[in-house]
């Protein structure tokens, strides 16, 4: 089997799971849409802060709701010992990596599609120059997820796994958060050069945590 | 008769406790090895050890002609364990659990009569979920199953198991060698084990003692096979 297909069938797996459970739409969601309610209450007395924070607020969601996302990922490999069946599914763990950084990453986006309307209503905020912000969106959303998964197997035997995730994935992720809200700054006020160095700066980490990942997921799996 | 799998003094560590103090064993191909022993006696560490899931600390194994200090993942594809968890995922169906497992180790989807055997056929779309802890059962045997092994590895099979899927287990079982399949089978329950083993380890303290003990004039043909208590 080619390292895709396995993959293509762990990201299927994964998706027809959550697809069962509903955890992304009836949990992770909402929690993602209480937290935006959250901040504007918060800033709500001057609406011009919440406009020009509203970039970095949206990631700060994002990055909040891709935690509960990357748990629920290995929270299904923890039931009946399935993390052993795929252990012994004879698949490559680089496929492995690469089948839950996809789902996750497709989950995480169909919640950014919701939140992004969120923001646009909640925040007043209009968002200009759509293509450097859509490619900011999916190669963010590609490391988080990836850096996520490399995390979440390293945690996934542990106890104290769901403290322990935020602890490690969060400080990693943080220039994701510097870049993804620059580049969509620099999108809404309509100033697409300002938003191109970021999204190659996404691009890169997208690329480094998806490498890297597939280079350590298999050792990670073992010894976790 | 070819060697299936070979032990010497293996050495196993769950944390600092050595669960195998220094274990040697062969295993025949078409052999149908009994493991027995107490509680804590090292059996379910022996198993999870000869699938690669467990590191050796010392000593040699060497499964299905891999040796195990070097790499311990490649041999899976060919060996299936039935543990004590099912290994399956609560929200696909039986059939769906099934065919995860059989495409990522590169089978075609598990073929119906599969299910037939297993008395699982009326249960294919029902989720993992929803199902009694004994059909459970019988899902993680079909998902071992499925994945056509060579080496399947078995640990308390029969329990939790009504009249029906006791019999089932057994039928499969009995078939294994004809069907070109080695087993081991760790198992409290003796005297139904007996009667399906064609061999007997006893494991104490994580030592295999007690020599061999043939449980049917088949395995006289398995001369190799023999273990050495320490």
């Amino acid at each position: 089997m080619t390292l895709a297909r396995a993959a293509l069938l762990v990201t299927g797996k994964d998706l027809r799971i959550e697809r069962r459970a509903k955890v992304t739409s009836s949990q992770i969601l909402p929690f993602g849409a209480i937290v935006l309610v959250l901040f504007a209450f918060a800033l709500d007395p001057d609406r011009g802060v919440l406009e020009r924070a509203a970039p970095g607020l949206f990631w700060v969601a994002v990055l909040l709701v891709s935690l509960l996302a990357v748990s629920r990922a290995f929270a299904i490999e923890v039931e009946h010992g399935a993390r052993d069946g795929l252990r012994l599914s004879g698949l490559d763990p680089a496929a492995i990596f690469l089948g839950k950084t996809f789902a996750v990453a497709l989950q995480l986006l169909a919640l950014e599609v919701v939140l992004t309307l969120g923001v646009v209503l909640l925040y007043d905020v209009s968002l200009r120059s759509l293509l450097p912000l859509v490619l900011a969106t999916v190669a963010a959303t590609v490391g988080i997820a990836a850096t996520g998964i490399v995390y979440g197997v390293l945690t996934v035997g542990l106890r104290l796994r769901e403290t322990l995730v935020p602890l490690l994935v969060l400080p990693v992720v943080t220039p994701v958060l510097l870049g993804a809200s620059r580049a969509w700054e620099a999108s809404a006020v309509g100033a697409p050069g300002e938003a191109w160095p970021w999204v190659a700066l996404l691009s890169a980490f997208a690329l480094l945590a998806v490498a890297g990942g597939m280079l350590c997921f298999g050792t990670l799996l073992e010894e976790s | 008769m070819a060697l299936v799998a070979t032990l010497r003094s293996a050495v196993c560590l769950l944390g600092r406790f050595p669960a195998l103090a220094g274990v040697d064993l062969d295993v025949a191909a078409g052999d149908v090895v009994l493991v027995s022993g107490a509680n804590g006696a090292g059996k379910t560490t022996l198993l999870r050890l000869i699938a690669g899931l467990l590191p050796l600390r010392a000593g040699t194994a060497t499964v299905l002609g891999h040796d195990l200090t070097v790499d311990r993942t490649s041999l899976r594809r060919d060996l299936a364990l039935v543990g004590h968890g099912t290994f399956c995922y609560d929200d696909l169906t039986v059939s769906e659990n099934l065919t995860f497992a059989a495409k990522a180790s590169g089978r075609p989807p598990a073929p119906a009569d599969l299910l037939e055997q297993l008395d699982l056929a009326r249960l294919a779309p029902v989720t993992h979920r929803h199902l009694s802890a004994g059909q459970q059962r019988r899902v993680s045997l079909a998902v071992a199953l499925a994945r056509e092994p060579k080496l399947l590895l078995l640990d308390e099979p029969h329990a939790g198991l009504d009249v029906v899927g006791r019999e089932v287990l057994d039928a499969v079982l009995s078939r294994a060698p004809t069907e070109g399949r080695t087993v081991l089978l760790a198992s409290h329950e003796l005297d139904r084990a007996r009667a399906l083993a064609t061999r007997e380890v006893e494991l104490v303290s994580g030592r295999a003692i007690g020599g061999r003990r043939e449980h049917s004039p088949r395995s006289a043909a398995h001369e190799t096979a023999e273990e050495v208590g320490r």
